[in-house]
């Protein structure tokens, strides 16, 4: 009421005359403005998403062959494979490229030596803000999750960002039962194999990385290949070089 | 207006941002990527760069395009132009520098909402010719990069001894861990505000000494 009130008498009858009304814009031109807006925005968009892209790609594929490495502790060289149901065994088993291409289903990963160490699964899902892509060590003899490493998240700074950040939650990846599945609990005190304890302020997405590492071992963990010793690591090299 | 008179108006529209009306130091606008992504200097640089590429980029379509934005859309409009920049923005650095694009990670997405651009083309490139507009926004960003770039690089040097990622002080420095914090960044903001007004006030009082109109 208050406010009313001044309004009305700061309105002097002099003012008035002053005051014209703005011709109002027609609804059609403000639909065209901002639907142009729009069309050129998108056009702009979709021009430089097409343009990254395959840099992008390249970019993706290098980090993730180096992640390899570092969530399968010891891993010396790796192996793409891919699922194919007209290969006998089911997967084909490849040397990992370099550049944009097919992204592997799995890694298996192995020391210089060639033995077989482990697998690297790729697990993807919704995080807080948008997709967290994550890439993470399976020891199958021991059924033991081996090492954890998001690769991609937008988690909010500061709070969710610790899923990587927080040296402290992510070595609780590094040796964790899979078996019956992973849990995820914020009670300090409950202590076990499959025990993944959140993140204080970052609950969602500690959450979405459990629901994202047991979908991924529910899709591929009944499935994986029998692995066989591949050449030690110096004729690895070898033929990596000869492939380039 | 003749041709020198347009020149001399351009330059201080540009040093204004720089200085008089410096977006971080005077006008304390676009804090949340000031205070986030200043641990180090060459993230500070990255986020000046993807800023000045946005808002000039808005300024001059805005400025470009004013008469033919109704009034009654504007803001939207105005959004829409500056969210493609943006987005533009953040697949270039991610093909381009995708250590840094990780490293400034949710903060590129949100130099849309960073009211040092939507302030800048609602009170200045709606209402200037392009020219202006676009000298207004290239000076704004030199002044929003460097007060980032002095953040970045203060923290930096207290916080991990380094600057660019050399080491400044040898292995015997124990960094000053709460200079990379969140923390750090207000404590230093705070100091940077304090020797910038200190500097201002002792200026005006030795002007009206002199009986000069500061």
């Amino acid at each position: 009421m208050t406010v009313a009130d001044t309004t009305g008498t700061s309105a002097s009858p002099t003012d008035q005359p002053t005051f014209t009304a703005p011709k109002p814009t027609s609804a059609f031109r403000l639909i065209l403005t901002l639907g142009l807006a729009g069309l050129f925005s998108g056009l702009i968009t979709v021009l430089v998403y097409e343009w990254t892209l395959p840099k992008i790609e390249a970019y993706r594929a290098q980090q993730l062959q180096k992640t390899v490495l570092e969530v399968v502790p010891g891993a010396a060289q790796m192996r793409a494979l891919f699922q194919d149901e007209t290969v006998p065994g089911g997967w084909r088993i490849e040397q990992p490229k370099a550049g944009a291409g097919p992204t592997p289903d799995l890694f298996a990963a192995y020391d210089d030596g060639g033995t077989f160490l482990g697998f690297a699964l790729r697990g993807e899902g919704a995080g807080f803000q948008d997709v967290i892509r994550l890439l993470y060590g399976f020891d199958p003899g021991q059924r033991k999750l081996v090492g954890m490493r998001v690769l991609e998240s937008r988690e909010t700074p500061g709070l969710g960002d610790k899923i990587y950040k927080d040296q402290n939650f992510v070595a609780q990846w590094s040796d964790l039962a899979v078996d019956p599945q992973i849990e995820l609990t914020k009670d300090a005190s409950v202590i076990g194999a499959n025990i993944i304890h959140a993140i204080t302020g970052a609950t969602i997405s500690s959450r979405a990385l459990v629901k994202i590492v047991n979908q991924s071992n529910g899709q591929w963990l009944e499935s994986l290949p029998e692995p066989a010793p591949v050449e030690p690591v110096s004729s690895a090299v070898e033929t990596t070089r000869e492939d380039g | 207006m003749s041709r020198s008179e347009a020149d001399i108006k351009a330059y201080d529209e540009f040093i204004k941002g720089i200085w008089k009306e410096n977006p971080v130091f005077v006008q304390v606008l676009g804090m949340c990527p000031m205070l986030a992504v200043t641990n180090t200097a060459v993230n500070a640089i990255a986020m000046g760069a993807a800023t000045a590429f946005v808002l000039i980029g808005s300024s001059f379509l805005v400025s470009l395009l004013r008469r033919f934005i109704p009034k009654e859309v504007r803001i939207s409009t105005y959004i829409v132009i500056i969210a493609t920049f943006v987005t533009a923005a953040d697949f270039l650095l991610q093909a381009i520098v995708p250590a840094i694009h990780k490293e400034l990670g949710a903060f590129i997405a949100l130099i849309v909402v960073n009211c040092l651009i939507l302030g800048r083309q609602e009170a200045f490139a709606s209402k200037h010719s392009v020219r202006f507009a676009v000298v207004d926004a290239a000076g704004m960003s030199v002044g929003f990069t460097i007060a980032l770039f002095l953040l970045g690089a203060a923290r930096e040097i207290l916080g991990f001894g380094t600057l660019f990622g050399q080491s400044l002080f040898g292995p015997s420095f124990e960094p000053w861990v709460v200079m990379i914090l969140p923390p750090g960044g207000f404590i230093m903001l705070g100091m940077l505000l304090l020797a910038g007004n200190a500097w201002k006030q002792r200026r005006l009082r030795t002007g009206n000494r002199v009986r000069k109109v500061a």
